[in-house]
């Protein structure tokens, strides 16, 4: 049993540095003679550039630079790309905007880059950047999702409709049979609520050119920094991939928002280079944040469910009309297509599934992957859907779900959206948390709210995932332009030392100590003798990064593996040492041990000798460094049930969370504490989504909500703890230590069962975010409210 | 058109000719490069820049460092003594109220100052207290459970003085 290896509730490596103030993020670097960019923005949501005029800022005091769309275009560098080709039903792909790195003859959204100004200060850029002049063109805005089929207006010219595809999944005539024989459709109108990510590090980023050697290097806020370096070389054309080194430091924070390729970094970088070598940095301001990262979500929805007389699911049929935004961001193509409309099967052996999306462009901040991204519209649409059609067939909530759950009997299970889930309990998690939430006693405490003048609901959602998004062959025959397996390298010193080096980012996931646990088991080393590093291209092997959950189940992986191929080589050393039969040699515990015999070398003696290979097998390379690289074989599928409570004042529709259980199969567990974690952090934004988070625009395209100010983000008062259980796993079986991802599971299950449980209370379904003014509004029309009357 | 300033900053006094519109933060973190102070917001609202002006919390970003002349200052670099974590810290990192670490200076220095006024505070009071420090990573789970312990430490360290 190896201390603080695999399942051990150890503390986190990289605590030291963050509690007492030594983390270093993007902002907390200086370069030496480094200049400060200030980008200026669009103030209008859709508009021609008629005329910019840089002199005044140009002669503004230390001012170094000015460069527009125009200086872009005279460079020739590429345009911002979307990773993932999607089709339309009709077999065209997918109509891309052009996205240039700054606005070139219009501008769509508000805060879209005019230009950039670089300055010896941050005050004097700012100032210069207020000087310059901009004369704009006003056109009309496509400012909301359900007017911009038709809309007189085009956000990109070469786009009809502002449609940029219409595809489909599954069998649209197997799901039309099934409901010309149902007994009973419940159909519903959803709207999944668009949301800003909000990690609490702004964005940043530091571009350096160095005219010397002619190499790039940029700092910056990335979940995945070798995707940075391949973009902005082989789409933006700024620097050759083996001369550009892209760091990501401590990064504060992700959701999602920090996996895609910006124009701000790109043009710091370029920048660098225009101002003759000296470093370019730039910091987001919150509202820059508000106005420009990515957001998430964004839906509207129609959605039905066929059922049998007894409440089995016969078919599901799902339409759906999803926002990119003014452009295609990194990522978006596949968000609401196969990362959504494939997990439409939830836990559910529903037979039948068809489900068409039309994604539009509007005069709005691009929309992209948000914590759990396509799989948290997935699950609440399900979820609701599943909630509304008990009600209407007088059938208990969780009774109705338990019928139709496919059954642990019955994995490898084929949904009829394209996904083979490998392994799961459904049962057990929904058991788990019924028993912890007290199920049978919710009447008593109901009534007991009652007598307060309270509204009581409880409200169930069962959730399923799909996480570490692979084969690479299978996604890229979906239209994936890249790769989806995750490297790694175990490198030991002369002293026993093990250097971890990973192709995914930690950036609050707390991989430092979980790698270091999954090492120290593997080979038996002590868990403070191991180093994790990641983040900086020129030391780490070329990775993917850390998204959709993938960093244990993928790239824990490849370090095993690799682990895999040190005992390998090891076991030949120790053979050759012990002068024993290599087949003879066992390894355990840090030991290569002859088999029967109590004769055995430390994996320590071994590295030595291979570092010092006098005694040593003939025609064996020297040296103790191994790497690997995983792709796997499948998608991990995490799932579980949660369960919350509520308690409504119908006098003023605030919704208080007076419980909530989260049942979890996450499969196997390296570290429980690190884990729990994950889960509160997803239960909290997805409670945010179902009652505090909303973004707004008005109808001319100016964000309503861009700032702390006008966007309600979830504060310490607004939740309540959480009861989490992370034991009911069933091994996956798509890598060799049986995990699932988890980063993302709170955020995708919790919003259904905030939502149903207020429901439950009030009598009608509230769109989220259920505020009060929202709750209060549907307490009055309730028939409740009209039984009281 | 520069202004001085004095100050101590974590024991040690220190002055500096700033802009007059310079914040305390910006003082702090360009000035003395002490970068645990963290600018997440510019309303004020996020409380990443939380530090202790003479003894209590304070949000940099909302003071000129102009108005903190003379005063005694302590950012999150300067909470341990003689090399010893405060156990605000310990807590932080025993109980997993930390992740992605941006907003955990500003946390331990505002849970640091409600202990002051406030040695054994409720689940509710901590939750009410934490209202001007947002975090986006821990759902504040765990942020509360580690200042609930960290209270129980500091009191248990208050009774063995005595």
């Amino acid at each position: 049993m190896v201390e603080k290896g695999i399942g051990a509730r150890v503390p986190r490596k990289e605590d030291l540095r963050f509690i007492t103030g030594r983390g270093r993020y993007t902002d907390d670097i200086n370069q030496p003679g480094q200049a400060y960019a200030v980008f200026v923005r669009s103030p209008h949501a859709h508009a021609r550039i008629k005329r910019i005029d840089k002199a005044p800022a140009l002669a503004m005091p230390g001012v170094l630079a000015v460069l527009d769309g125009d200086d872009v275009k005279a460079d020739g560098l590429g345009n911002l790309i979307c990773g993932w080709l999607v089709k339309s039903k009709d077999g065209s792909p997918m109509k891309m905007g052009k996205h240039p790195l700054l606005a070139q003859e219009k501008v769509r959204y508000v805060g879209d880059r005019v230009a950039v100004v670089v300055a010896e200060t941050p005050a004097q850029a700012k100032d210069a950047a207020e000087s310059l002049v901009v004369e704009y063109e006003e056109l009309e805005p496509v400012a909301e999702l359900d007017r911009a089929h038709g809309a007189a207006a085009l956000v990109h010219e070469e786009v009809a409709n502002n449609l940029c595809y219409d595809w489909e999944l599954g069998d649209k005539a197997a799901v039309e049979a099934a409901f010309a024989k149902a007994h009973h459709v419940t159909k519903m109108e959803l709207v999944n609520n668009r949301l800003v990510p909000n990690a609490m590090e702004p964005r940043a980023a530091i571009g350096h050119w160095d005219p010397g050697q002619d190499a790039y290097t940029l700092w910056l806020t990335s979940q995945n920094p070798h995707v940075h370096r391949l973009v902005i070389s082989a789409f933006i054309g700024i620097a050759p991939e083996h001369k550009l080194r892209v760091v990501a430091p401590d990064v504060g924070g992700g959701f999602g928002s920090k996996i895609f390729i910006y124009g701000e970094e790109c043009v710091v970088l370029w920048a660098s280079k225009k101002i003759g070598g000296r470093p370019v940095k730039w910091v987001a301001e919150r509202s820059e944040s508000f106005l420009t990262d990515a957001h998430g979500r964004d839906h509207v929805t129609t959605a039905e469910l066929a059922l049998d007389q007894e409440g089995n699911f016969l078919a599901l049929r799902v339409n759906t009309k999803a926002n990119l935004g003014a452009y295609m961001s990194t990522f978006s193509s596949c968000i609401p297509t196969y990362l959504y409309a494939t997990l439409l099967a939830g836990q559910y052996k529903t037979p039948a599934i068809y489900c068409d999306v039309q994604a539009y462009y509007t005069n709005t901040v691009p929309v992209d992957a948000y914590r759990g991204a396509g799989r948290p519209e997935a699950s609440f649409l399900i979820e609701t859907l599943v909630d509304q059609a008990a009600i209407e067939m007088g059938m208990d909530p969780a009774e109705i779900r338990r019928k139709n759950f496919i059954p642990k009997t019955a994995f490898p299970y084929q949904t009829p959206v394209a996904l083979v889930y490998d392994t799961g309990d459904y049962e057990a998690c929904l058991d788990e948390a019924l028993k912890l939430v007290d199920y049978a006693g919710f009447p008593a405490r109901r009534a007991e709210s009652e007598r307060r003048g309270k509204l009581r609901g409880i409200g169930i959602s069962c959730y399923i995932e799909a996480c570490g998004i692979a084969p690479s062959a299978v996604v890229g025959s979906l239209g994936a332009g890249v790769g989806l397996w995750e490297s790694a390298k175990v490198r030991f010193t002369h002293t026993g030392k093990v250097q971890v080096l990973t192709g995914t980012h930690t950036h609050g996931q707390g991989h430092e100590t979980t790698f270091s646990q999954l090492v120290a088991e593997k080979l038996g080393v002590p868990y403070e003798d191991v180093e994790v590093i990641h983040g900086d291209t020129e030391k780490t092997p070329v990775g993917m990064g850390t998204y959709g959950s993938r960093s244990l189940a993928v790239g824990g992986e490849a370090i095993v593996k690799a682990c895999d191929k040190i005992i390998a080589k090891g076991k030949k050393i120790a053979a050759h040492l012990l002068e024993a039969s290599e087949a003879d040699i066992e390894f355990k515990d840090g030991k290569f041990t002859v088999a029967g015999t109590d004769k055995s070398k430390t994996i320590g003696e071994v590295v030595f000798a291979a570092y010092v290979p006098h005694n040593y097998p003939a025609g064996l390379e020297p040296g103790m460094e191994e790497g690997a690289f995983f792709d796997p074989p499948n998608f991990t599928f995490p799932a579980g049930t949660y369960v919350c409570e509520v308690e409504v004042d119908p006098q003023t529709g605030k919704v208080d969370i007076v419980k909530f259980v989260a049942v979890d199969d996450f499969g196997n567990v390296v570290n429980p504490m690190i884990v729990e974690g994950q889960v509160h952090g997803g239960l909290v934004q997805g409670i945010g989504q179902a009652l505090l988070e909303g973004v707004r625009y008005d109808e001319s395209g100016q964000l309503l909500t861009g700032s702390y100010m006008d966007y309600c983000m979830p504060r310490a008062d607004d939740v309540p703890s959480f009861e989490v259980v992370t034991s009911r796993g069933t091994a996956c079986t798509s890598n060799s230590l049986g995990v699932k991802g988890c980063g993302e599971a709170g955020a995708i299950g919790a919003p259904a069962a905030v939502i149903n449980a207020i429901r439950n209370a009030i009598g009608v379904r509230v769109e989220m975010p259920a505020t009060p003014e929202r709750v209060w509004r549907a307490i009055q029309s309730s028939p409740l409210a009209k039984a009281a009357e | 058109m520069a202004i001085a300033v004095s100050m101590t900053v974590n024991g040690k006094a220190v002055g500096a000719e700033i802009e007059p519109r310079a914040l305390l933060v910006q003082f702090l973190r360009e000035h003395l490069r002490l970068t645990g102070t963290r600018v997440g917001c510019d309303t004020g609202q996020c409380g990443a820049c939380t530090v202790h002006v003479n003894g209590r919390a304070v949000k940099s970003c909302l003071v000129l460092a102009a108005q903190a002349q003379g005063a005694q200052v302590v950012t999150i670099e300067g909470l341990a003594r003689d090399g010893e974590l405060h156990p605000m810290q310990v807590a932080f990192s025993e109980h997993h109220g930390l992740q992605c670490g941006f907003c955990t200076p500003g946390m331990i220095m505002s849970a640091a100052d409600l202990l002051q006024r406030n040695p054994d505070p409720t689940e509710h009071e901590v939750r009410e207290w934490l209202e001007g420090n947002l975090c986006r990573c821990t759902g504040y789970h765990n942020i509360v459970k580690a200042i609930l312990a960290a209270a129980q430490t500091m009191r248990g360290m208050a009774k063995a003085a005595e």
